[in-house]
């Protein structure tokens, strides 16, 4: 289990003071110029050399992400803009570091900034959270009035700005693009990649979009070094990070761990292991909403990291959101609500993804209730498909995703209900 | 899903003097020209100060960032926090019902809902007090179930606790949001795994509700000086340091305008503005209307202080003149047909200057409709007006 010493968020359940002397007291703030004064290619290169993949569920390699900002400015300024629409299903980290050690993301904002030559930063927070909000911009006041924000930002040379910005209860704000015209006061509504960020982003400047994990573990990074970081979790899924495990566990909680911890170990130290025992696990949804369901028996051993979920179990870590689910769990109609959210959050940008969000869900009440034919499994599953990588953003592919993880998992499930529907008694029941 | 304007809408909307401060206040973190940024926080804040979105306000917030209604009025409706109906006048309760809190008992809550507040969503409890729905994942989900109420989480509710938290609500009671079930944060319930060492000092709340207790605006109407307003990216010496030691963003590329306004403008334009002093010869004799316009003089037609033998004439009868200009005009000093009738060029200038929908008077055809109507006759427009009733007292 990781050491109190070793972790990152050293203040997540709030309970130490959450002002910035508290944050100092805990080390953040120390010695933030001299970090900066090393200069942007050493900060982009401990970042590379640490490992660190992004925590908004994509896992793309942070550093490398910020070494396709522009060095030079060709007369546009450069942005960065923090990801803070924490909003996918199962996912509840960002807002612990948000309210309760606000300071990790503000120094990191400082120091991600500077590595991309942006003076300015937007954070795009999701509108429910309002608390998270007060909280987070009292921070960033305090900040400002103690001379860590504004000209010469903790007497580091670099003039920099850092501005809160909220949404309203859009899902698809969480893409980045959709995010950028959000700040824009549009729509949320994705653009077209290439043009990528990087090249044209917020009001058409160069852009960079992190999510508030990634942009506040970078402080600690830099300052106990890339070697301490990448020490922690299996090769090319370095680090720590904070899982959010809900469910039918005995204690639901956000804990930061080491990456590749397993799955036991994870619920047994931390949550009180499963709801009625390890022999009730019925399934479990290791990433947030958008990745497929995994079958509890091939949770038990599992390893908590990138690769090993994607490549053993075709699930994913996505941002570490644990959704566990215990046999009482209807897993049916768990995953159909998953559908309807899907077509609720839908842009209706794109065909495939507006009218297919539609007929999934509609599809997926009729087999909750056991009211389908056999054959409609089968034809459900080709309307995933045809909705998956046909949309210009990831939406369509989360929307199929959870649904073709329950047909690979659980199709008995489906067939005994629509068997049962059928000739009105429990086909599986008849047995006991 | 189909988000519409309410039927009913309130008749104007202004923001208080302080949440007026406040709004531009936002408007200064963002870059010259790109203040379309602050839709959102605004449209959010005429919000809770009137507990939904009206029309008036998406209007008078348009006019405030220079966007055009439909762009406001298409942001309104894309999000989904903008409340488009009235809601409950103590508070609009919302229960996350995505999976995690599903399968931990949101059904339960949403059972409490119909039965206490009312059988369907966004729609009023019998009082008024209540009005509910059933939202998306709010991202609280290790303390499922949970329902957003004002500003505030209620986290870890049963059936029971949820029914008593309405309760206290409806009667006025304080209440302090947070975990209900004697937790702290987000830690696990039955004890501390990780992060020991500050426990025993912890202070009495975790953050959110600490914020909810001592600025205690969980289910208030916000008027903008609850907490001071700071702006502290504007230095002391009024410079936004970030912005000023970057290059400019560029502006934002200039929007379309519908052929309505274009017309209008160019009519504006043509009546107002005195031609070019280069003469092109050939471009002369195809506008003389707007040279002619063009030196027209405004002249102050005779006005009324008061309709003669207090008897107006219904000058909504007149094509293009609704209840609303028909006030303007009264107030200007019209209050018969013949005074419209006797209009000048000078005259409709001096009448086009002072009301906000220019050129409407030449190309609805007041004067004509004005001297047939003085002259007791009947329009074609007056006829159909007064068989539908269109304008009677409802």
């Amino acid at each position: 289990m990781l050491k109190d010493q070793d972790r990152i968020f050293t203040n997540l359940y709030g309970m130490h003071e959450r002002t910035l002397a508290g944050a100092k007291a805990r080390g953040h703030w120390d010695g933030t110029a001299g970090i900066i004064e090393k200069g942007r290619d050493w900060i982009i290169q401990t970042m590379k050399d640490s490992g660190l993949r992004g925590r908004g569920g994509a896992g793309f390699p942070t550093g490398l992400k910020w070494s396709f900002m522009p060095k030079e400015s060709d007369g546009r300024p450069s942005y960065l803009v923090i990801n803070a629409d924490e909003s996918e299903p199962g996912t509840c980290k960002d807002r612990e570091i948000m309210r309760h050690d606000p300071h990790t993301l503000i120094e990191g904002a400082l120091i991600a900034s500077f590595a991309m030559q942006a003076h300015t930063c937007y954070i795009y927070l999701r509108g429910e959270y309002i608390r998270e909000r007060e909280a987070l911009q009292a921070a960033i006041d305090e900040c400002y009035d103690k001379g860590l924000l504004g000209k010469n930002a903790a007497g580091s040379g670099w003039d920099f700005d850092l501005f809160l910005h909220h949404g309203a209860g859009a899902y698809i704000c969480g893409e980045e693009t959709a995010l950028l015209e959000s700040l824009e006061g549009k729509k949320g509504m994705p653009r077209m990649k290439p043009p990528f960020p990087a090249g044209a982003g917020l009001y058409g400047c160069p852009t960079t979009v992190n999510n508030v994990e990634s942009i506040a573990v970078v402080p600690t990074i830099l300052r106990r070094g890339a070697e301490w970081f990448a020490g922690f979790g299996r090769p090319n899924n370095a680090g720590t990070k904070l899982f959010a495990i809900s469910g039918h566990v005995n204690n639901p909680c956000v804990v930061e761990e080491a990456m590749s911890i397993s799955f036991e170990e994870l619920i047994e130290k931390h949550c009180g292991g499963i709801r009625g025992g390890w022999d009730n696990l019925l399934a479990v949804i290791p990433g947030g909403s958008s990745v497929p369901c995994v079958r509890g028996e091939k949770m038990k051993d599992a390893i908590m990291d990138f690769d090993y979920l994607r490549g053993e179990l075709g699930s994913g870590l996505g941002t570490a959101a644990v959704i566990v689910m215990d046999k009482q769990t209807d897993i049916i109609k768990a995953i159909w609500r998953l559908s309807s959210f899907y077509k609720h959050e839908s842009c209706g940008q794109c065909t495939p993804c507006r009218e297919g969000t539609g007929w999934m869900m509609r599809v997926m009440d009729r087999l909750v209730k056991g009211e389908a034919e056999l054959e409609e499994i089968d034809m459900l599953w080709d309307v995933t498909k045809q909705v998956e990588g046909h949309t210009i953003c990831a939406l369509g592919d989360a929307a199929a995703w959870p649904i073709q993880g329950l047909i690979r998992n659980f199709r008995e499930e489906i067939e005994d209900r629509i068997k049962a529907q059928k000739s009105g008694r429990m086909g599986a029941m008849a047995a006991e | 899903m189909l988000r519409r304007l309410h039927p009913e809408q309130p008749d104007s909307f202004a923001f208080t003097p302080a949440n007026q401060a406040w709004a531009e206040a936002q408007m200064t973190k963002y870059p010259e020209g790109r203040q379309a940024s602050a839709v959102i926080p605004i449209l959010w804040r005429a919000q809770e100060q009137e507990g939904w979105v009206t029309k008036p306000a998406l209007e008078y917030i348009a006019d405030m960032l220079g966007m055009a209604y439909i762009r406001v009025l298409e942001v309104a409706s894309f999000y989904f926090m903008f409340q488009l109906q009235p809601t409950g006048s103590v508070a609009h309760i919302q229960i996350c019902g995505t999976t995690s809190c599903m399968i931990c008992g949101a059904e339960d809550l949403i059972a409490v809902c119909k039965e206490k507040i009312s059988p369907k969503a966004h729609t009023l409890s019998a009082d008024g007090k209540f009005s509910w729905e059933e939202v998306e994942c709010l991202g609280s989900c290790t303390n499922a179930p949970m329902a957003q109420i004002g500003k505030d989480y209620f986290e870890d509710l049963t059936a029971a606790s949820f029914t008593k938290l309405l309760d206290d609500l409806a009667a006025g009671k304080a209440v302090v949001p947070g975990p209900m079930n004697g937790r702290y944060a987000a830690e696990p319930k039955s004890g501390l795994t990780s992060l020991t060492e500050y426990e025993a000092g912890k202070p009495q709340y975790n953050a959110s509700a600490e914020l909810a207790t001592t600025i205690g605006d969980s289910v208030k109407r916000i008027q903008g000086d609850e907490v001071p307003l700071l702006t502290p990216w504007i230095g002391k010496d009024g410079v936004v340091a970030g912005r000023a030691a970057a290059a400019p963003t560029p502006a934002a590329p200039p929007q379309p305008k519908p052929a309505v306004k274009q017309a209008a403008e160019a009519k504006a334009k043509a009546e107002t503005k005195p031609a070019p002093a280069k003469k092109s010869a050939a471009a002369e004799p195809a506008q003389p209307e707007a040279a002619a316009a063009a030196v027209t003089e405004e002249q102050e037609p005779e006005l009324l202080t008061a309709a003669r033998d207090g008897q107006p004439d219904d000058l909504k009868l007149l094509k293009g003149v609704g209840p609303k200009l028909e006030g303007m005009l009264n107030e200007l000093g019209f209050y018969h047909f013949d005074q419209i009738a006797k209009w000048t060029e000078a005259e409709v200038a001096w009448v086009d200057n002072r009301l906000t929908f220019k050129g409407r008077i030449e190309r609805d055809g007041w004067i004509e409709q004005a001297k047939q109507l003085a002259a007791g006759e009947e329009t074609e427009f007056a006829k159909t007006a007064k068989k539908d009733g269109r304008y009677d007292d409802k």
